[in-house]
């Protein structure tokens, strides 16, 4: 599961060496984010949103435990017991700011993590098992978050959750039942909070459970690198501690720095005003709009304003909006290119920023009113969302002519700093 | 095979939202949308600057007191503060014994059941009492306000757009109807019993003006009430009950990323230090 050359545990404590023959976690650590687990020594910034994704999460699940010890999942007292969180309870409003704006900057780094896979080719052969369970972390944090915030039960939450849950009644036949079925009535209530808020508890730990797999799934080929050259021998590498470890520590500064400027300064600048109403069944609000990170897919959904023969338009919004995240579990298999990563694809890597672009183009659709033009213009960056993944990119992986690749990781690190010190000279295909 | 039918199903999206696109546009060009009344003459709320703004506010306690009075004789006749209890008055520079002379002379009695019929009646708030409703229930209040709910005020300033500039804009920002808006919009016109406010959502609010004239409240510390004056304080007393914990928050933010600074220095320099033997030439 390892490089040969991975140190080796070896406790000296004669305590250790008895928990080591009884229970080996120690080992385990060692292991998979120790000293034990060597890592290419080439990595960018851009592999430390592994472990702040893992960060956010350990800050969503303490806040949000806390958070629950104060809440009353019940529709009458849900919005009350909120304010009194913040008002009366300990650090209250830092926890609850903490929660809700926590999960926007665990979104953030996880979309961070997603375009660095992305464009560094991170979901290719030997990952496609780590690409694939990201996939699957990524849709329970969806989950997840969509019931969080339906639990205050202001405006946007009962709306959203009308909304979102009315997207399974466009299923022809069924749609329905399954829709009454999911709230427990006829429209969001009391029995939808209630599962809502046992789920919202469940699903965290799920997440870590598959977190736990995702970086099981790592280790077993070790991670990729910013050239996408495999490691071929020791010089390559470096201990994951105390290298990696150190970089993440800087890494996890900054990101906190960030997360407390917004927490502290902006905690409600990223919600929306009309949660501070607590919800009335009786006054739709003028325009539902899901929480940011959900705006692209929201704008997908939207996008589809015209009836195919007898498909409903509302029902391809739908599937094109699930197709939209689940087409990316086909993703090993459309990009058949052999070079990973994209620094060495120069026709890949053009239609890469169209595609970032198209996504912030679909984000800033999702969140404007559903009126002209947003909608029109939602409807091109679908349609290039769609292209992009299904047909440009096999096209690309089977005509383009990469550029050439280092021999080896320690060739790119050597070039990047001179073979003979001094100044470093220009980095390669960067 | 997985990609003959991804270019299928990515052919089948795709183009139909090109398809989707030209219906769309050719709609656009033939009959483009209507403006609205309120795309044209609705006002985002005015600029107005409080002590609170910026990462170093602070709410002046003085005029949280005048606005508390503004909310106490004009305001609390129709809108209830919900999740504000008399003692948390304390936050606005009230001690026990004045906290405890307000709620005694509350002009609204909190329902209680008497303790010796078990019968339904009232008695003047205590100290760790939430604000009393002005009306029993949501039908008696919109009897009293032509079918209008008034809204709880507790959260108003978070559950607006800038809302602290917003209820300041809205108090002040009652005016006659444009003539030019009638003109364009004839069938605009402000239904009896409604009041026109540029600054509100749909532009024709239930609510009369508030504050309608300099004086209207006698401030004890000797500012001058002017109508705008009052407008702001009540401003700020609503930014305060909706967010009051903003100073804890802002001090707290200071000390958490002064903190926060000096460690990831720390930190920066430990990778450096760490990492200096694999970042030099071989």
């Amino acid at each position: 599961m390892s490089f040969p050359w991975a140190e080796q545990y070896t406790p000296k404590h004669p305590a250790m060496q008895w928990i080591d023959e009884k229970l080996p976690l120690p080992r385990l650590v060692y292991n998979a984010i120790g000293a034990g687990y060597p890592v290419p020594r080439n990595l960018n910034y851009f592999w430390n949103f592994g472990v702040l994704a893992g960060l956010a999460l350990v800050i969503q699940i303490v806040t949000g435990v806390i958070m629950a010890m104060h809440y009353g999942a019940n529709t009458q007292v849900a919005f009350a017991t909120v304010e009194q969180t913040m008002r009366d309870v300990n650090a209250g409003w830092l926890m609850r700011y903490a929660h809700a704006t926590g999960a926007s900057f665990f979104f953030i780094v996880v979309y961070l993590h997603i375009f660095r896979g992305l464009y560094f080719g991170s979901y290719k052969a030997p990952r496609e098992m780590v690409w694939l369970l990201g996939l699957v972390i990524f849709l329970l944090m969806m989950a997840t978050a969509f019931m969080g915030y339906v639990l205050p039960w202001g405006q946007m939450s009962y709306w959203g959750a009308k909304v979102i849950t009315g997207l399974f009644g466009a299923i022809p036949v069924v749609g329905n039942p399954i829709q009454t079925w999911l709230l427990g009535g006829f429209a969001p209530g009391n029995a939808s909070l209630n599962r809502f808020f046992s789920l919202h508890f469940l699903l965290p730990f799920v997440i870590a459970a598959v977190v736990i797999l995702h970086i099981w799934a790592l280790h077993i080929p070790g991670s990729s690198n910013p050239t996408g050259v495999e490691v071929k021998g020791p010089q390559d590498t470096v201990p994951f501690h105390p290298y990696y470890t150190a970089k993440d520590g800087f890494g996890a500064g900054v990101f906190l720095i960030l997360f407390a400027i917004m927490l502290f300064y902006a905690p409600n600048y990223l919600g929306h005003p009309d949660n501070y109403i607590e919800a009335n069944p009786l006054s739709t609000p003028a325009h539902i709009v899901p929480e940011w990170y959900f705006w692209p897919f929201y704008a997908i959904l939207r996008a589809f304003t015209v009836d195919f023969f007898f498909v409903p338009a509302k029902l391809l919004g739908v599937l094109a909006m699930f197709s939209s995240i689940l087409l990316l579990f086909f993703l090993p298999w459309l990009d058949t290119s052999a070079v990973r990563s994209g620094s060495y694809r120069p026709t890949f890597k053009k239609f890469f920023w169209i595609l970032i672009l198209d996504v912030l183009v679909l984000g800033y659709c999702g969140g404007a009113p559903a009126a002209e033009p947003y909608v029109m213009i939602s409807q091109v960056a679908a349609a290039y969302y769609f292209a992009h993944f299904l047909i440009i990119l096999p096209l690309i992986s089977r005509f383009e002519k990469p550029l050439p690749l280092p021999n080896s990781i320690t060739e790119a690190v050597l070039a990047k700093y001179g073979k003979t010190g001094g100044e470093p000279v220009a980095v390669p295909a960067e | 095979m997985v990609r003959i039918g991804a270019f299928l199903v990515g052919l089948f999206f795709a183009g139909w939202l090109l398809v989707s696109f030209l219906v769309g546009a050719v709609a656009y060009v033939t009959e483009p949308p209507a403006v609205t009344v309120e795309h044209e003459f609705h006002r985002n709320p005015k600029e107005v600057s409080f002590s609170f703004d910026g990462p170093f506010g602070k709410f002046d306690q003085a005029q949280l007191q005048r606005g508390f009075q503004v909310f106490k004789e004009v305001c609390s006749a129709c809108h209830s503060l919900k999740f504000v209890a008399f003692r948390d008055l304390k936050g606005i520079g009230y001690n026990d014994a004045e906290i405890k002379a307000i709620a005694k002379n509350w002009a609204i009695k909190t329902p209680d059941i008497d303790p010796k019929t078990g019968e339904m009646s009232t008695r003047a708030p205590v100290p760790s009492d939430y604000f009393p409703k002005p009306f029993a229930n949501n039908v008696a209040a919109m009897a009293a306000n032509n079918n209008a709910i008034p809204p709880d005020l507790s959260l108003m300033t978070k559950a607006r757009h800038h809302g602290s500039a917003y209820v300041y804009s809205l108090i002040t920002g009652f005016q006659p109807q444009p003539a030019e808006l009638l003109k364009e919009f004839p069938d605009a016109k402000t239904p009896q019993g409604l009041h026109y406010n540029p600054y509100f959502a749909n532009l024709n609010l239930a609510m009369a003006p508030p504050l309608t004239a300099d004086g209207q409240v006698t401030y004890g510390d000797g500012t001058k009430a002017t109508v705008d004056q009052m407008a702001q304080d009540v401003a700020a007393f609503l930014t305060w009950t909706a967010e009051p914990k903003l100073e804890n928050r802002c001090r707290a933010g200071l000390a958490t990323i002064f903190f926060l600074l000096i460690a990831t220095g720390l930190a920066y320099m430990a990778y450096q230090n760490i990492w200096a033997d694999k970042k030099k030439a071989a």
